[in-house]
C-alpha cells in the first residue's frame, strides 16, 4: 500500500515537474501563435506581420537575459564598446517628473516604415513582406548611412574582422547588422531567442506574434491594455509596442 | 659658372610640388588599405558617431567642387567677361575637388570593393543614390562644359552648357544637404534649411578656394591681379561669408524655438567643450569675423590679407561641418521623451570622438588627389586666367 502510495508520489511529482517546465520554458513557443514553419523557397507571408509587444512592468533591472540569448544566437562577442555590436541592450529609465524607474530591451523596431529602408543606396536594407526588416549581407557597402537614419539606434556595424561564426546568422567586417527578430528560427516556426530566455527566466516581458491575426495572444493583448510605440511622432509605425512607459 | 634658366628651376618646383601631392595621396591610400585589412576599429568612428572626420573632407569637398563653378556660372550663364575668363580654371577646380570628396567617400565605405552595388543595385528613394548619378553626372557636364570653353570650334554651346552646369551643380548640392536633411530622427539635421544653406556654403567655399589657387598661379607667373577684379571677388567672398552666417544664425535660432531641440542648441551653443569652441571660434570668429574684416576693414582688402582671408574661410568650414557632423552626432538621439535613460550602448550619453591618424591621412588624401590634378592641370593646358584690358575698361 505504502509502495503504491511512493509510486503514485513520484508519478506526481515527475507530472509536475514537466508541467513546470512546460510552463517556464514554453511560452516563448505557446504564445507563438502560428501552426507552422515556413518550408524553405516559400516567400515570406504578406497577410502576417510579426511584432513583440514588450511589459516593461514584467522585465526586470539588471536582468540580461534577453540580451545574453540574442548574444548566443547570433555570435555576438557580448562586449559593450562603443565599437562591439549589439543587437539588443537594456534601457534603464527614470520619469524625468516623477522619478519612477523602468527597465526595458530595446532593438530594431521593425517600422512599418522603416527609414534604414529608405535611405539605403543599395536596397541592402529591406522590409520582409512580413514586416521583418533585415540587412542583406552581400550588397551591403557599409556606408552607415542607415545607421544615421534610425531613430532608435538600433544598428550596429561590424568594426572588426568576425572570427566567431558559431552564430546562426552571416555576419561580416565592413558591414551594418541589427536585431533580425530571428528570422531563421521565426521561419523554422520557434520563437525569438530574446522571447524565450525571458520567458524562462519567468519574467514574460516579450510576447511576440503576428499582429495582424486577430485572434492571436499578442493582437488581443494590444487590444487590451494601453501600449505605446516609441518616437510615435515620426510615424514610422513600429512592430513594437509597449506597455507601462 | 652654369646658370639655371627660369624654365629650368620652374620645372624643379613643379616636381617638387608634384611629388609633395602623390605622397599625401599614397598615405590617404596607405590608411584606406589599413582600414580596409583591420576594419574601422582603427579609426576614431563607433557605432555612435558613424561618420567621422574622412565624411568632414569628403562633405566639403564635395561641397566646394560645386561652389567653385559659381565663377564659371556668373561667367557663362551671366555673360561677365572677367568671370568667363576664369570658368576653365573653376572647371577644373570642381573636377578635381570632386574626385578628390568622392575618393575619400568610397575608401571610407565598410565594403569599398563592392561600390559597384551602388550602381548594380540602385534604391530610388535613397538620396544616397540619386548622388551616385548627380555627382557622375557632374564630371560629365563640367568635362562636356570645359570642352566647349577650351575648344574654339564649341565656343557656340559654352552658354548652354554653362547653363546645364549651372542647374546641375544647385541640384547637387541640394541633394547633399538633403543627406542630412532627410533624417527626422537625428535633432542636428532633420530641417528644411539645410539644403539651401548648403548651396551657399559652397559659393563660399569654392570661391574661397578659387582665391587661393588663382593667388598661387599669379605669384608664380610673377604677375599681378587687376586690383579691379581683385575687389570685385573680394567683395562677393564677403557677401558669400555674411550670408552663410545669416543662414547658419537662422538654423540655431529656428531649433532654439522649438523646444524640443532646445537640449541640442545648448549643447552645441554654450556647453559642448570643444564643439561649442570650435563654432564660437573656429567657425564664427575665425572663419567669419576675421575674413570679413581683412575683407572690408579700411587699409586692408589688398591681395594677401584676401589670401589669407580666402584661407581661415576655409577653416571656418571645416570647424562648421565638424561641429555639424561630429556634433551632431555626439548628442544623444531622443528615443523615449520625458525620461532620462542608461544603457550599455551609450544611450543618454554625450559620445565620444577622436580621429586616428588614418583618418586625417585618409581625409588629407583625398585634397592630395585634388592638389595633383590641379596642379598637373595647370601645367599641361592653359588655365591661367587671361584677363582683356579693354572689357576691364568697359566695366564688365
Amino acid at each position: 500500500m505504502s509502495c503504491n502510495h511512493d509510486q503514485q508520489r513520484r508519478q506526481f511529482l515527475s507530472r509536475g515537474a514537466a508541467l513546470t517546465a512546460a510552463v517556464s520554458i514554453a511560452p516563448g513557443l505557446m504564445l507563438y501563435d502560428f501552426a507552422r514553419a515556413r518550408p524553405p523557397g516559400e516567400a515570406a507571408n504578406p497577410a502576417v506581420r510579426w511584432g513583440m509587444l514588450i511589459d516593461t512592468t514584467q522585465c526586470e533591472s539588471g536582468c540580461d537575459a534577453c540580451v545574453s540569448a540574442c548574444n548566443k544566437e547570433n555570435g555576438l562577442s557580448g562586449r559593450t564598446l562603443p565599437t562591439d555590436s549589439q543587437w539588443i541592450r537594456k534601457l534603464e529609465l527614470q520619469q524625468e517628473d516623477t522619478g519612477r524607474k523602468i527597465s526595458m530591451p530595446m532593438m530594431c523596431q521593425h517600422c512599418a516604415e522603416p527609414p534604414c529602408v529608405d535611405v539605403c543606396p543599395t536596397g541592402a536594407s529591406f522590409k520582409r513582406a512580413d514586416g521583418i526588416v533585415l540587412v542583406d549581407k552581400h550588397r551591403c557597402i557599409g556606408c552607415r548611412y542607415c545607421m544615421m537614419a534610425c531613430p532608435y539606434k538600433a544598428r550596429s556595424f561590424v568594426h572588426e574582422p568576425v572570427t566567431d561564426h558559431s552564430g546562426a546568422t552571416p555576419r561580416g567586417q565592413g558591414t551594418v547588422e541589427s536585431c533580425t527578430l530571428c528570422v531563421h528560427r521565426v521561419d523554422q516556426g520557434v520563437a525569438p531567442a530574446c522571447v524565450e530566455a525571458c520567458a524562462r527566466e519567468g519574467h514574460q516581458a516579450i510576447l511576440f506574434g503576428n499582429l495582424n491575426d486577430p485572434k492571436s495572444a499578442i493582437a488581443q493583448r494590444i487590444r487590451s491594455v494601453a501600449s505605446v510605440k516609441l518616437r510615435a511622432d515620426l510615424n514610422l509605425d513600429p512592430g513594437i509596442s509597449f506597455v507601462g512607459i | 659658372m652654369h646658370h639655371r634658366t627660369f624654365a629650368q628651376i620652374e620645372i624643379r618646383y613643379f616636381y617638387l610640388l608634384l611629388a609633395f601631392g602623390l605622397a599625401v595621396v599614397l598615405a590617404g591610400l596607405v590608411a584606406a588599405q589599413q582600414m580596409e585589412a583591420h576594419g574601422h576599429i582603427i579609426s576614431g568612428m563607433n557605432n555612435q558617431v558613424v561618420w567621422g572626420l574622412p565624411h568632414v573632407f569628403a562633405i566639403f569637398m564635395i561641397v566646394s567642387a560645386s561652389g567653385v563653378l559659381n565663377v564659371a556660372s556668373v561667367g557663362s550663364v551671366f555673360g561677365r567677361h572677367v568671370y568667363k575668363a576664369r570658368a576653365p580654371l573653376a572647371g577644373l577646380l570642381s573636377l578635381a575637388l570632386l574626385a578628390g570628396g568622392l575618393m575619400v567617400l568610397m575608401l571610407d565605405l565598410g565594403r569599398p570593393d563592392r561600390v559597384i552595388v551602388a550602381i548594380t543595385n540602385y534604391n530610388p528613394t535613397s538620396v544616397f543614390a540619386w548622388n551616385v548619378l548627380l555627382y557622375s553626372g557632374l564630371f560629365a557636364t563640367v568635362g562636356l562644359y570645359l570642352w566647349t570653353l577650351m575648344d574654339r570650334t564649341m565656343g557656340g554651346w559654352s552658354k548652354p552648357a554653362g547653363l546645364l552646369v549651372f542647374v546641375w551643380r544647385i541640384i547637387l548640392t541640394t541633394g547633399t544637404g538633403l543627406i542630412f536633411a532627410f533624417l527626422v530622427a537625428r535633432q542636428a539635421y532633420a530641417s528644411a534649411l539645410l539644403p539651401p544653406l548648403f548651396i551657399i556654403m559652397s559659393f563660399t567655399w569654392g570661391l574661397a578656394i578659387f582665391l587661393i589657387v588663382q593667388f598661387a598661379m599669379f605669384s608664380w607667373n610673377e604677375l599681378q591681379l587687376n586690383p579691379a577684379i581683385q575687389k570685385r571677388l573680394k567683395n562677393l567672398l564677403g557677401l558669400f561669408v555674411v550670408s552663410v552666417l545669416y543662414l547658419v544664425a537662422t538654423y540655431h535660432l529656428t531649433n532654439l524655438y522649438f523646444s524640443r531641440q532646445v537640449a541640442f542648441e545648448r549643447f552645441i551653443l554654450t556647453q559642448g567643450g570643444f564643439y561649442t569652441g570650435l563654432f564660437w571660434g573656429g567657425y564664427v570668429v575665425l572663419g567669419s569675423i576675421v575674413p570679413l574684416l581683412l575683407i572690408f576693414m579700411p587699409g586692408l582688402g589688398q591681395a594677401r590679407c584676401v589670401l589669407l582671408a580666402s584661407l581661415l574661410v576655409l577653416l571656418g568650414a571645416f570647424s562648421l561641418l565638424y561641429v555639424f557632423i561630429i556634433g551632431g552626432q555626439a548628442f544623444p538621439l531622443l528615443i523615449v521623451p520625458g525620461y532620462t535613460v542608461h544603457s550599455s550602448f551609450g544611450d543618454g550619453q554625450l559620445a565620444s570622438y577622436a580621429p586616428t591618424v588614418f583618418e586625417w591621412a585618409l581625409g588629407a588624401g583625398g585634397l592630395g588627389v585634388a592638389f595633383v590634378i590641379v596642379t598637373v592641370g595647370v601645367r599641361i593646358l592653359n588655365f591661367l586666367p587671361h584677363d582683356d584690358p579693354r572689357q576691364l575698361m568697359e566695366g564688365n
